[in-house]
């Protein structure tokens, strides 16, 4: 299964084929989700309407963390069976992380304000968040940090696998330490202490969010593969031009 | 052994390693990594009876908020349901700070061992649900969250204020 696409041809075509079904679903989803959002929910007993910010905060940061998985794994995949698409998949995918991530912590900040009383706590929470995006960012630099691109995708590749450490650290940071932040509220033994009228637009933009990911990586990976592509060739062009000059 | 199961042995030992080793680190910052202290670290736990600066969390007790005239100066209990302390605060009070809910503050310990906090912060808790809901349970006696508002104390059940767990109260049953 893996195998099969790790061919660029057979990954481009699988890409082709999702990409309009999944725009199709991110309008859909997010569009249904906002109105949900922004109109038919209620405002929550305790914080008001302040609550909408939960609509784009929380599957924002659902987001970071699966994409910064998406990169890990693929990052392992690419390292141990060397297929090139995984890379590419990598890199496609981690300025979308990174975006999410800085989404996250600013609909955070501007949500603690009014409820907590402040922008920022250092607490185990926020900081964990906060270490994620600037793995995001070392990521992206170290991938390009090499003339070889070869060698800036094992270096980088490296260190998506071992800020893969962090994502645990982020999930159960809540549960291990005192922090400001509350307990998660959806992934919970019993019921998820969020109403279903508040649920129902939570896992709309959730859903929403993962298409428009979805969207964003095929997007990027095909534009990756495309540049490579014509690198390949302008090369080889030279190459030819060269040895038939030389002759 | 081929190479490629040479590399997949070598990335799954080095995350062995590394998940180890950030465990390891982990626990030995436990303490260091906390927010905010209970009022039971603070009774039982002579180091934090000093007056260096500290956080202090916990839950509003109810019926014990008093403001003065000017509306900055407070003056209320935290509780963990095991030990309290009154703390003494003049500024302004976030928007969901109340009795019966989770509140840290920020500040220093005074001799006589009450708190004085120059800085406090709202903690809500994991409950999201409209109005109306939050009222009907609280009707139909199925309410387990904290109290809703300062008026509403008592009939509430202070038992249970967070769900399963007494509030800031997980590390001492883990230890």
């Amino acid at each position: 299964m893996l195998h099969r696409f790790a061919n660029p041809t057979r990954f481009l075509r699988l890409a082709n084929a999702v990409l309009p079904w999944a725009t199709g679903l991110t309008i859909l989803l997010i569009g249904a989700g906002l109105y949900f959002a922004f109109g038919a929910s209620p405002a929550d007993y305790q914080q008001g309407e302040t609550v909408r910010i939960m609509y784009i905060h929380v599957p924002s940061a659902w987001m970071a963390m699966f994409a910064y998985a998406f990169i890990a794994v693929a990052s392992a995949v690419g390292l141990i069976w060397k297929h090139p698409v995984a890379h590419v998949c990598a890199l496609a995918a981690a300025p979308i992380g990174a975006c999410f991530t800085l989404i996250c912590l600013t609909t955070g900040s501007l949500w603690g304000k009014p409820m907590w009383g402040t922008w920022w706590v250092w607490d185990a929470r926020l900081t964990s968040v906060l270490v994620l995006f600037f793995l995001y960012l070392g990521f992206i630099a170290l991938a390009n940090a090499f003339d070889d691109a070869a060698r800036g995708e094992k270096a980088s590749a490296i260190l998506a696998l071992i800020g893969a450490v962090n994502l645990p650290i982020i999930k159960f940071s809540v549960d291990w330490w005192n922090t400001l932040h509350q307990p998660a509220s959806i992934s919970r033994i019993d019921m998820p202490a969020v109403h279903t009228s508040m649920l129902i637009p939570l896992l709309l933009m959730a859903v929403g969010f993962t298409m428009l990911f979805t969207v964003l990586v095929i997007i990027r990976a095909r534009a990756e593969l495309a540049d490579r592509r014509i690198n390949a060739l302008r090369s080889a062009r030279i190459h030819a031009e060269t040895a038939h000059s030389g002759a | 052994m081929t190479r490629k199961r040479r590399r997949l042995t070598v990335v799954f030992l080095g995350g062995l390693l590394l998940a180890t080793a950030s465990a390891l680190v982990l626990t030995a910052f436990e303490d260091s990594i906390v927010f905010f202290h209970t009022p039971t670290d603070i009774a039982t736990k002579k180091d934090l009876q000093s007056d260096r600066r500290l956080r202090l969390g916990g839950i509003v007790k109810e019926k014990s908020w008093s403001k003065k005239s000017d509306g900055l100066t407070h003056d209320f209990v935290v509780t963990d349901l095991t030990h309290e302390i009154r703390v003494a605060y003049k500024g302004i009070i976030p928007d969901l700070f109340r009795e019966g809910q989770g509140v840290v503050v920020e500040g220093r310990l005074l001799p006589d061992g009450n708190f004085r906090a120059d800085e406090v912060l709202a903690k809500h808790d994991e409950n999201y649900m409209p109005k109306e809901v939050a009222e009907a349970l609280k009707k139909s006696g199925q309410w387990k969250g904290g109290a809703v508002t300062g008026s509403e104390t008592g009939k509430t059940g202070g038992e249970k204020p967070y769900g399963d767990k007494p509030y800031g109260s997980q590390k001492e049953s883990t230890r």
